[in-house]
């Protein structure tokens, strides 16, 4: 079998359909959203961040999208619990892959990336690096 | 022996003819159902391109030499079969070979809209237009401050043609309709559009990339003004597009690229253009594409349109039937046998893209996404669909094995 049925391994079927961590935070420190154009992929993630402005205490997200896309965004949200602003920054590409722990096709990998790079532009939003509505991946 | 208009096709014969198909992917059959998106190259015309490079490469209109003598008779003689295969009865001045229906569009946008249209001037599209239509008047409404609006589809995905006949007044300069929609299928009554444009004065752009490869095409008996499509849909090479003008009009345009080949005198203030289509073929241009292309229309016009229109419908039918039996899959476009050669849909439970990649998994190549129609998928309510489009070589066969791959995705993500 191909890329895609590996890509559908348990883990990421399993994040598709039981979601960790989904909704929406109440008074979140930061809140940003994100989306494919072409894919019709969203997603929106809250952070609240414990008293030293640094450390993520709570983390939730929301979305709409293909199951890349969202699996990525749930198994990111249970990374990000305990994690330090300095530390999601320092997140790339290959680490989601690795989380996702599957081959994503090429054309895909904008689906898997889209939840950390809305995070990290959510979090540079906050701290004053930069200003955008929202956060696009191609 | 010609075969008749009605005897079905031979598609064993047929796929032979196409190497690419034999390919497996991961060791199953590669089933093609891409077609709208680029089809496949026979062999005639793959022949034709190795035989340009490997036997009379040269550039064209400038040497005088033999290589370039019969590249050039080439080059030149492919346009006067375009015209034919479209009935363009002006033969090559009316044919202008582009690099795809984007630029054809885009010409006109730029040659015509730009010297033509103003405040006060009207622009109507259809809600299912591609993006080469759309976002080219789209941004040629803002540089012109021309409006632009937008005839409605209904539930079906049928033209409302009352409001066609509202929207198209005497401020309308030009109609761009798209000839076979891309996403639903429709196939649109262009003609009708046509005279609608012409009596209150204005121009018809026929966006013909989902006509021309499918069923016989004649732009004379539709009256159109301008007319597009492009080479890699009907059997033909990337990188060659056609736009069909009325000599007129081309005549009355101004060139769109500027440079060489396009000219006749040029002192350093002035420069005097050449002849029809020449002057709108700036630089040296889609040589190889270009003849490669009239290999194509002779491939096609050897097995014949009308026979490929009825055997797209039918595998049309069949996979319209077959996937509207299920209660979780959504089908989009004409309900009636009235459409062209492709199905758009989407599978309740699962995202069009993850139903791609497990069909990749069957070797079962669709497109998933938006089909460059964002603002109709918007209309439709949805961000992307899947879409099977078929061609001359598809089988029944084919769609089986897409409906089976549907199955198993429906499982997978049950
Ligand atoms: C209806 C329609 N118009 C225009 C185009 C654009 O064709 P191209 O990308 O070759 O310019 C396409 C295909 O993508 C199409 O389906």
């Amino acid at each position: 079998m191909g890329l895609g049925s590996d890509m559908y391994r348990q883990q990421i079927l399993d994040h598709y359909k039981n979601p960790r961590n989904y909704g929406e935070l109440e008074d979140p420190t930061f809140s940003h959203t994100g989306e494919n154009p072409t894919c019709g992929d969203t997603i929106r993630i809250d952070i609240v961040l414990a008293d030293d402005e640094e450390t993520i205490e709570r983390v939730a997200f929301s979305g709409d999208g293909c199951a890349i896309s969202q699996a990525s965004a749930s198994l990111l949200t249970e990374q990000l619990r305990g994690m330090t602003l300095t530390e999601l920054h320092e997140l790339d590409r290959d680490d989601v892959i690795d989380m996702l722990g599957v081959e994503i096709s090429p054309m895909r990998v904008k689906c898997a990336v889209l939840a950390e790079k809305v995070a990290q532009d959510g979090a540079k939003i906050h701290t004053g690096e930069f200003e955008i509505d929202t956060t696009q991946t191609e | 022996m010609k075969a008749s208009t009605t005897d079905p096709l031979d598609t064993e014969r047929i796929r032979a003819d196409f190497p690419v198909l034999q390919r497996e992917i991961d060791g199953t059959q590669l089933v093609y159902l891409d077609n709208a998106a680029t089809s496949q190259t026979p062999e005639p015309v793959i022949d034709t391109i190795a035989e340009y490079y490997r036997t009379y490469n040269a550039n064209v209109h400038r040497g005088l030499h033999q290589l370039s003598q019969e590249a050039s008779v080439a080059y030149e003689e492919a346009h006067d079969r375009v015209a034919e295969f479209i009935g363009a009865s002006g033969g090559r001045e009316e044919i202008v070979f582009t690099k795809n229906t984007t630029e054809a569009m885009n010409l006109v946008a730029y040659a015509w809209g730009l010297a033509e249209l103003g405040p006060g001037d009207e622009i109507v599209l259809t809600q299912m237009e591609h993006h080469s239509s759309l976002v080219t008047w789209q941004q040629i409404g803002k540089k012109t401050g021309a409006e632009v609006n937008y005839i409605r589809i209904d539930e079906d995905g049928y033209l409302d043609m009352d409001h066609a006949r509202e929207l198209i007044t005497d401020d309308t300069a030009m109609v761009s309709v798209a000839h076979v929609s891309n996403t639903l299928g429709t196939v649109n009554p262009v003609a009708d559009l046509a005279d609608v444009a012409h009596d209150h004065g204005a121009y018809i752009f026929v966006d013909g990339a989902q006509s021309v490869p499918h069923q016989p095409v004649d732009v004379e008996a539709i009256d159109a003004d301008f007319f597009a499509f492009s080479g890699h849909k009907m059997c033909g090479p990337t990188g060659v597009g056609v736009l069909y003008g009325k000599r007129e009009l081309l005549e009355s345009m101004q060139p769109y690229l500027y440079g060489g080949s396009m000219v006749r005198k040029v002192t350093y203030e002035e420069t005097t253009f050449e002849e029809l289509p020449w002057k709108f073929e700036g630089g040296t241009p889609v040589i190889s594409q270009g003849i490669a292309l009239a290999a194509a229309c002779d491939y096609l016009d050897e097995i014949g349109l009308e026979r490929i229109q009825r055997h797209e419908h039918a595998l049309a039918q069949y996979a319209y039937d077959r996937l509207t039996e299920f209660d979780d899959i959504t089908v989009y476009g004409p309900p009636g046998d009235d459409r062209g050669g492709l199905v758009s849909f989407n599978l309740d439970s699962v995202h069009a893209h993850d139903l791609s990649s497990i069909l990749n998994d069957h070797a079962v190549a669709i497109r998933a996404g938006d089909h460059c129609t964002q603002p109709l998928h918007d209309t439709l309510g949805t961000a992307a669909s899947a879409r099977a489009s078929f061609y001359l070589y598809n089988t029944r066969e084919e769609i089986d094995s897409l409906i089976e791959g549907i199955d198993d995705a429906r499982t997978l993500f049950a």
